[in-house]
């Protein structure tokens, strides 16, 4: 059992790496799974929290979040399904429709 | 009665609602003249109403104060629409609503078959309105708002036929150098703010008393008031635009160009007669501008051809004189002109439209001639009213101006009386000059084809009744002193004032000496009308006749060059500073500039920050990540 | 160093290798897979925190559900030629830099804030963690919420039908 400080610093760990991965990855798919890998890292912060100050909101939200990350990842990949029928290509970078 | 009295503005300002948003739907047109002429009809009915009112109460308390509405209530200063009606303003409601009437009447016959003859109903209405509004205001911002109004009625009026560019330039101008006016008037009216803290007659006038004599802020005050009279009353230095005025219809020189709208800067001196009696500098100025003015008008009408200048330098001539009489103290005197004034310079002014109108619009004089027997019932008024205007006992306008002449004699100098009666002879000859090369003579216009006929009765009853009051109107003044003890509650203590002012002591046989001038002033009258006699009766040789006196008919004719001088040097230099300095620099290069330079930043600055937005996604998450970098620090180290 | 602690030592490592291993490889179907070895790893970091309930709900939902989603994706999508996943330009250099800062203010902190936060599970750890106290909490205190995901849920499986379907030419 170690201290609660432990469990945030690999939480703040994995949730760097996944940033790093947003940032750099060129495939669409690929970023999407960084998220989750963030989204993750949060999870274990808020049940690190929950289990050390005895309040179990943190893992009702842990739930929820699951939840709600399970409907993302769905609509999600229906939009990367959408985009290549369009532009036949998941490279991030040629997806620059937004640019000014 | 007096719940009457605001039925004596609303009366015409209904007739120029109804004139002016149904007028385009009149079947027939002539309603528009009906409309206008009754409206002002009833409201000289109620005028007179009021006035036998006032004749029934007592001499010191005939002035009935009627609040209408507040209109600006800031901090101390509180000003309404509400009117005073005294002794002053009565007289002048009289003549604005009696005058107007019969002018409206004359209208309907004169204006007949002109397009705009609705138009000029519903400007004319607006006039009396505003003019109303002018005299019978019981505070100055009142009074300028009447002011700025009849300004207003007398552009649109001059350029009433705004088809010819010549009618246009002469309302612009008439309403420009009106302006220069009203800048004095606005001025005073600021400074009457600092001094008294208030608009208000009732409130001026008695802290004014205390105030003594000779007081820089009353000094300024009558200063600029004058001014601004100079320019609604055509005296020197902006009297230029009164003769460019004829441009506009007849009926609308008669009313505001020689009865109402001039005469609104002697209302407002004798109205404020106190403030300038105790300005005795001011005073100076006025009579000395006053008898210029009178002489120099004079002098130009000497030889004028058209028939409708000649009048309208008589109007400025005569204005100078109702000054004058203003300038030595004698605001009754100055008031009894008006009157009379207004009676006589109206008829001549209708009589001329109707000989213009009987001669198709042809208005040069030497084109005129022997219209006696072709126009009688208005050779008959005219020739009344010249008598008139010329001074001759038992005629209006003897007795009124022999009065200012007598006031300027004792209250004055012997020099300013001499100046007066010099105008008198050159405004008898001018006169009469005028009537013989129009009434006498042969006929110098083509005798062949429609000869002229004698005008109908909308246009010859006015003329009558108009001549008759210019017979009759002057015994009001001096034989029975009516006027003068009519006017005293209101003008008594100004003209008190300026006599303890003057300190001339009663010279010895003083009726005696007034006896005397009035037989000279008889004299002078009747010699200048011998001398038109001798040389216009019968001759029609006249053009080479005035060129042998040289260099005084070119100065007299050419108007001594005043709208040339002020060309050259007020309105050229204004224009150049204007286009080359204000336009070009600081319109285009500075206000543009920083205008456009503006504009020009922002899209400079936005070009740099457009690049930002790549629309790939990566660099957003970069720039998200970084920023979180730089919150996150802030909050640890600080 | 008690046994509790090497375990946590292991899978923490684990758990961060793997995750590094993700973020690096070339092609996607190698980074699905390790995304599902660190999803297990945290589902052990999760019992040894008493979380039971929800280390199951994660291999179940995340591992098994979404991952299986993803994997059909990438099949589905039948890529070739995968770009490499990193340059190194500068942009690279700055976010790196980004991430290395707040990864170190982080670290910072937490061992800063040792002394303040509770040094050992609480005493009822145990029973929080368990199916029966969640589920009577998620059907009595929480129902709305809980409802309410439900209704995400359709939401969400309707939304990726109809965005995801071939239109119909």
């Amino acid at each position: 059992m170690s201290s609660l400080s432990n469990y945030l610093i690999v939480s703040a760990i994995l949730f760097m790496i996944g940033a790093a991965g947003v940032m750099f990855r060129k495939n669409v798919i690929v970023i999407f799974m960084c998220v989750e890998l963030m989204l993750n890292a949060v999870n274990l912060t808020l049940i690190a929290f929950s289990q050390f100050m005895g309040d179990q909101q943190g893992q009702i939200l842990v739930f929820f979040v699951m939840t709600v990350a399970a409907a993302e990842a769905a609509v999600g990949l229906a939009i990367v399904i959408s985009v290549y029928r369009n532009k036949e290509t998941i490279e991030i970078d040629k997806l620059n429709l937004l640019k000014g | 009665m007096t719940q009457l009295i605001p039925y004596i503005v609303a009366a015409p300002l209904v007739g120029f609602l109804i004139n002016g948003l149904f007028g385009g739907k009149y079947k027939n047109k002539a309603i528009a003249g009906w409309v206008g002429t009754l409206a002002v009809t009833i409201s000289f009915i109620m005028a007179c109403g009021v006035f036998f009112d006032m004749l029934s109460m007592p001499a010191e308390s005939r002035a009935i104060h009627y609040k209408l509405l507040d209109w600006i209530n800031v901090g101390k200063v509180n000003v309404g629409i509400s009117y005073l009606i005294d002794q002053l303003s009565i007289i002048f409601i009289l003549i604005i609503t009696g005058v107007g009437a019969l002018i409206h009447l004359y209208s309907t016959g004169y204006m007949k078959g002109d397009p705009g003859y609705t138009r000029f109903f519903t400007y004319l209405n607006l006039f009396i309105v505003m003019m109303l509004t002018l005299v019978m205001a019981d505070n100055y911002l009142l009074t300028f708002l009447g002011w700025e109004g009849v300004g207003l009625c007398s552009y649109l009026l001059i350029g009433f036929w705004f088809d010819e560019n010549k009618n246009n330039n002469a309302a612009k101008k008439a309403f420009i150098v009106n302006r220069v006016g009203d800048f004095g008037f606005l001025v005073a009216m600021g400074v009457m703010l600092v001094a008294f803290g208030s608009l208000n007659y009732s409130d001026i006038f008695p802290t004014a008393l205390g105030m003594g004599s000779g007081n820089t802020m009353l000094i300024i005050i009558t200063m600029m008031l004058f001014l601004g009279c100079t320019g609604k009353s055509a005296q020197i230095p902006l009297y230029i635009w009164l003769p460019d005025a004829m441009a506009g219809p007849t009926p609308v020189s008669a009313l505001i160009h020689a009865a109402t709208m001039v005469t609104s800067g002697i209302y407002l001196i004798a109205r404020s007669n106190i403030l300038f009696a105790l300005s005795p500098p001011t005073l100076e100025v006025i009579s000395i501008v006053a008898i210029c003015t009178a002489l120099l008008a004079a002098m130009i009408a000497l030889f004028q051809n058209d028939i409708k200048k000649v009048l309208a330098y008589s109007t400025v001539s005569q204005l100078g004189y109702m000054f004058l009489g203003l300038g030595v103290g004698a605001f009754g005197a100055g008031v009894f002109h008006v009157m009379t004034h207004a009676f006589f310079k109206a008829c001549l002014f209708l009589g001329s439209g109707a000989v213009i109108h009987a001669m198709h619009h042809e208005q040069d004089m030497q084109k005129m001639g022997g219209l006696k027997k072709y126009l009688p019932i208005t050779f008959w008024t005219f020739m009344l009213a010249t008598l008139a205007i010329a001074g001759i006992p038992p005629f209006a306008g003897f007795f009124s101006k022999d009065e200012i002449l007598w006031k300027a004699f004792s209250q004055g100098s012997a020099f300013l009386w001499f100046l007066g009666a010099l105008g008198a002879l050159m405004t008898a000859f001018y006169m009469f000059r005028a009537v013989y090369l129009t009434f006498y003579g042969k006929e110098r216009f083509d005798t062949g084809h429609h000869l002229p006929h004698e005008v109908g009765p909308a246009m010859w009853i006015p003329l009558v009744v108009l001549a008759g009051l210019s017979v009759v109107g002057g015994l009001l003044g001096t034989p029975t002193n009516a006027l003068d003890s009519w006017l005293a509650p209101v003008v008594e203590k100004g003209e008190a004032l300026v006599l303890a002012s003057k300190s001339i002591p009663t010279p010895p046989f003083a009726s005696q000496i007034e006896q005397l001038l009035l037989i000279i002033s008889v004299l002078v009258a009747l010699t200048g009308i011998v001398i038109a006699t001798l040389y216009y009766k019968r001759r029609t040789t006249l053009a080479a006749k005035e060129k042998n006196l040289g260099a005084v008919y070119t100065l007299s004719t050419n108007k001594f060059y005043v709208d040339e001088i002020y060309d050259k040097t007020i309105i050229q230099p204004t224009y150049t500073i204007s286009n080359s300095f204000l336009y070009k620099i600081v319109d285009v290069k500075i206000i543009d500039g920083i205008v456009n330079g503006s504009a020009a930043s922002i899209d400079w600055i936005s070009g740099i920050i457009r690049k930002i937005q790549t629309g790939i996604v990566q660099n957003y998450a970069v720039m998200i990540v970084v920023g979180i970098l730089v919150l996150v620090s802030y909050v640890l180290i600080f | 160093m008690a046994i509790n602690n090497i375990i946590f030592w292991i899978l923490a490592v684990g758990a961060i290798i793997s995750a590094l291993l993700m973020v690096t490889r070339k092609s996607a179907v190698p980074s699905a897979l390790m995304l599902i070895v660190t999803f297990c790893f945290l589902a052990a970091l999760y019992l040894t925190l008493n979380a039971q309930f929800l280390a199951v709900v994660q291999v179940a939902v995340y591992a098994g559900a979404i991952m299986v989603l993803v994997v059909f994706v990438i099949m589905l999508l039948n890529l070739r030629g995968e770009v490499y996943a990193i340059t190194g330009n500068w942009k690279t250099a700055v976010g790196l830099l980004a991430v290395t800062g707040i990864l170190a203010q982080m670290i910072a902190v937490f061992v800063m804030a040792n002394d303040i936060l509770p040094k050992g599970l609480h005493s009822k750890s145990t029973e929080l963690g368990t199916v029966e106290s969640i589920g009577t909490k998620l059907y009595t205190s929480y129902a709305f919420p809980f409802e309410m995901a439900s209704i995400i849920l359709i939401a969400a499986a309707v939304g990726a039908i109809v965005l995801a379907k071939k239109k119909l030419t």
